[in-house]
């Protein structure tokens, strides 16, 4: 009689503590912000730590909590600061931002000895090459991280800007403006 | 009463001094010497650039092919000349920037031989598509400049079963007189190039619209249609721009194209005169598109004129043909005065898309220097898309491309008008072009961001994939080696 009792009360214990952590996980969940998935899923996602930030993440979360710019990705450059601008709803003048200069690796073929270093680190496999072969760089898959820089060991890897073809080649923005010339 | 009615059809547009009597009366030249060498772009069209099908040290007939179109909007090139195929390289376009693009080197033989041409055909014999396929198998681009690859216009004419085909025969652009001359001399080949053209779009009727500035054009192409009673001919007011094909089809239809739409959305299709004689050449003749009427003009040229000019000639060589004065040309334009583009260096070669070389002197290019906008709103009754160019060029200026889009930079056409009226010297339209290109370049790079995603996301995937790999390897290694040891344990007992 005793053990019957002893289940009986042990299991609505074990019932309703049950019932209690169920109702507590769905009504008192602790949630990441969600407009740092959203800004981190405009972001490029390579994890380059170019602007300062361990990876994307912490700087989409520094970006929620104010504590960066929305300017602050250096390969998204400003058309990614006016999706920031869009999505928090905040008003930006950009007409003094300096778009970043973006450069990309290259590869001396002077001086690669086919190490294979550098394929091995690049986040996106914009290098392509093998073992004692001259490896090249894919100019439209490269980010600009620098990884490679890095741990490449002739210093074959240099940044360079990127081939101005008739491709991408643009007009510039017009020049002689007096000011007030337009108001 | 009527005349009224077809004047409020007009929207925007400008009256620049027309500056053709110097060439308009003059035939066209084609005694022009054959050039020693040819620089044959891969691309000059609007699409995918050419794949070379000749190699260095071949021999080639004048028409033969040089490099095929690939995909489904490009074109073929063919040989302007009969002569060796010294190189396949990169050389300076004919743009702005003088860039290189892919190019194939010709040196002629001063024979000028053509390929073995089939026998013509009667062009209304063959089916629809068969004349889509053979206009281009020759090359044929839109020729006032766009170079849209006409067989693909034809193809989207028939499927959209279209009731008009609009013939453009403005010409709106000052300087240029190509389209002219070719129709008072050749107006029987551009008709039947028209009528071909219904026949491979299955298309009952065609408006000819020429600018009443052109009277002898005019008459010449109205006797040549006399017999089609499908072709109209019709003289349209002398407004730039008249040849932009929306204007055109409002006036001569009375139909409006929607903004984000095309011109097929209202039944109606545009081609230029110049198309249509290609055409004529393409069908009756078998003649692939090789060469093409070139306006040489400007103050800079002693002996200005019209001349048929084989593909790939280099424009020092024309200027030389027209004297040129150089120390006089104070700048170079490829196309006309309004919308064509300043080259950098003579050295270029002509493309399907060249209907003017102008040699300007600097009283032709001298504008005062830019001051502070008054508010005249000049610019906005001269827009002919209808748009507020002084309020787009002010967003550009402040970095807000995406307001500027707001409110219709895409519908621009870049025609001038608008920088033309301007009485402060304000750069309107280069301040569009300038924002067209940025905004292109924000969607390369937004493409680029969700490539690299992509490709970040597949090496993760790989990484993760080669250490699973691994571990099972590893795994196994270890149970064949306990099994060899049990199995060894086994023997040891027996």
């Amino acid at each position: 009689m005793y053990v019957l009792s002893a289940i009986a009360s042990l299991a609505t214990l074990g019932l309703v503590l049950g019932w209690l952590l169920a109702i507590a996980a769905k009504y008192l969940k602790v949630e990441s912000n969600p407009i740092v998935e959203e800004l981190e899923a405009l972001m490029p996602g390579s994890q380059c730590g170019q602007c300062g930030f361990p990876g994307c993440r912490p700087a989409a979360e520094a970006i929620a909590n104010g504590e960066a710019p929305i300017t602050v990705c250096p390969p998204g450059g400003s058309a990614l600061a006016e999706q920031f601008a869009a999505l928090l709803g905040v008003s930006i003048d950009l007409s003094n931002f300096e778009e970043p200069e973006f450069l990309i690796a290259k590869v001396s073929e002077d001086t690669c000895t086919g190490c294979t270093r550098c394929f091995k680190v690049c986040p996106t496999d914009a290098i392509v090459g093998a073992a004692k072969q001259i490896h090249a760089v894919v100019a439209d898959a490269c980010t600009g991280c620098q990884k490679c820089i890095d741990v490449c060991p002739t210093e074959c890897l240099q940044m360079h800007k990127p081939e101005v073809t008739l491709r991408n080649w643009r007009w510039q923005k017009p020049l002689s403006e007096p000011a007030g010339a337009l108001a | 009463m009527i005349s009224l009615m077809q004047s409020f059809r007009i929207r925007g547009g400008v009256h620049p001094d027309p500056k053709k009597t110097a060439t308009t009366d003059l035939s066209i030249a084609s005694d022009f010497p054959l050039p020693k060498k040819l620089y044959i772009p891969l691309q000059q069209h609007v699409g995918k650039p050419a794949e070379p099908v000749v190699r260095v040290g071949d021999y080639v007939y004048k028409g033969q092919l040089l490099a095929h179109s690939q995909g489904m909007i490009s074109a073929p090139v063919h040989a302007p000349s009969s002569g060796v195929v010294t190189d396949i390289a990169d050389y300076p376009a004919p743009h702005p920037s003088a860039l290189p693009i892919r190019t194939v080197f010709m040196e002629t033989d001063g024979k000028d031989a053509w390929q073995l041409l089939q026998t013509p055909t009667d062009p209304f014999a063959l089916s629809a598509e068969e004349i889509s396929l053979r206009v281009g198998a020759a090359g044929v681009v839109g020729m006032g400049g766009a170079t849209f690859p006409a067989a693909v216009k034809l193809n989207l004419g028939r499927k959209n079963k279209i009731s008009t085909l609009l013939i453009n025969g403005g010409e709106c652009e000052p300087y240029l007189t190509c389209d002219d001359r070719l129709m008072q001399e050749s107006a029987d080949g551009i008709i039947d190039g028209i009528r071909i053209m219904l026949h491979g779009m299955e298309t009952p009727q065609a408006i000819v619209g020429i600018e009443d500035n052109k009277p002898a054009a005019f008459r010449a192409m109205k006797k040549a249609a006399a017999d089609y009673r499908q072709i109209e001919v019709r003289q349209v007011p002398t407004h730039y721009p008249m040849g932009w094909d929306r204007q055109l089809i409002r006036y001569l239809t009375g139909k409006e194209v929607p903004a984000d739409g095309r011109a097929t959305d209202v039944g109606v299709l545009m081609h230029n005169v110049a198309t249509a004689y290609a055409i004529h050449h393409a069908i009756r003749h078998n003649r692939p598109l090789v060469d093409r009427v070139v306006t040489i003009a400007g103050g800079a040229a002693v002996s200005p004129g019209n001349v048929w000019v084989p593909i790939g000639t280099l424009i020092s060589e024309l200027l030389d043909y027209c004297r040129v004065d150089r120390a006089r040309m104070a700048r170079l334009v490829m196309g006309g005065p309004m919308m064509g583009d300043a080259l950098p260096i003579a050295e270029l070669p002509v493309v399907k898309a060249t209907s003017g070389i102008l040699a300007l002197t600097q009283d032709e290019i001298t504008r005062g220097s830019e001051q502070a906008c008054i508010r005249c709103a000049r610019c906005i009754s001269a827009c002919p898309a209808g748009l507020l160019p002084v309020d787009m060029a002010n967003r550009i200026r402040s970095n807000q491309l995406e307001a500027a889009v707001d409110i219709g930079l895409k519908d621009c056409i870049s025609c001038g008008s608008c920088s033309y009226v301007c009485p402060s010297n304000i750069p309107l339209v280069h301040y569009f072009k300038y924002a067209a290109g940025e905004l292109a370049a924000r969607q390369q790079a937004q493409h680029k961001t969700e490539q690299t995603k992509k490709l970040i996301d597949e090496r993760n995937k790989r990484i993760e994939r080669i250490e699973k790999q691994k571990a099972e390897e590893a795994a196994r290694e270890l149970a064949a080696k306990v099994a060899k040891y049990t199995a060894d344990q086994a023997e040891q007992v027996i």
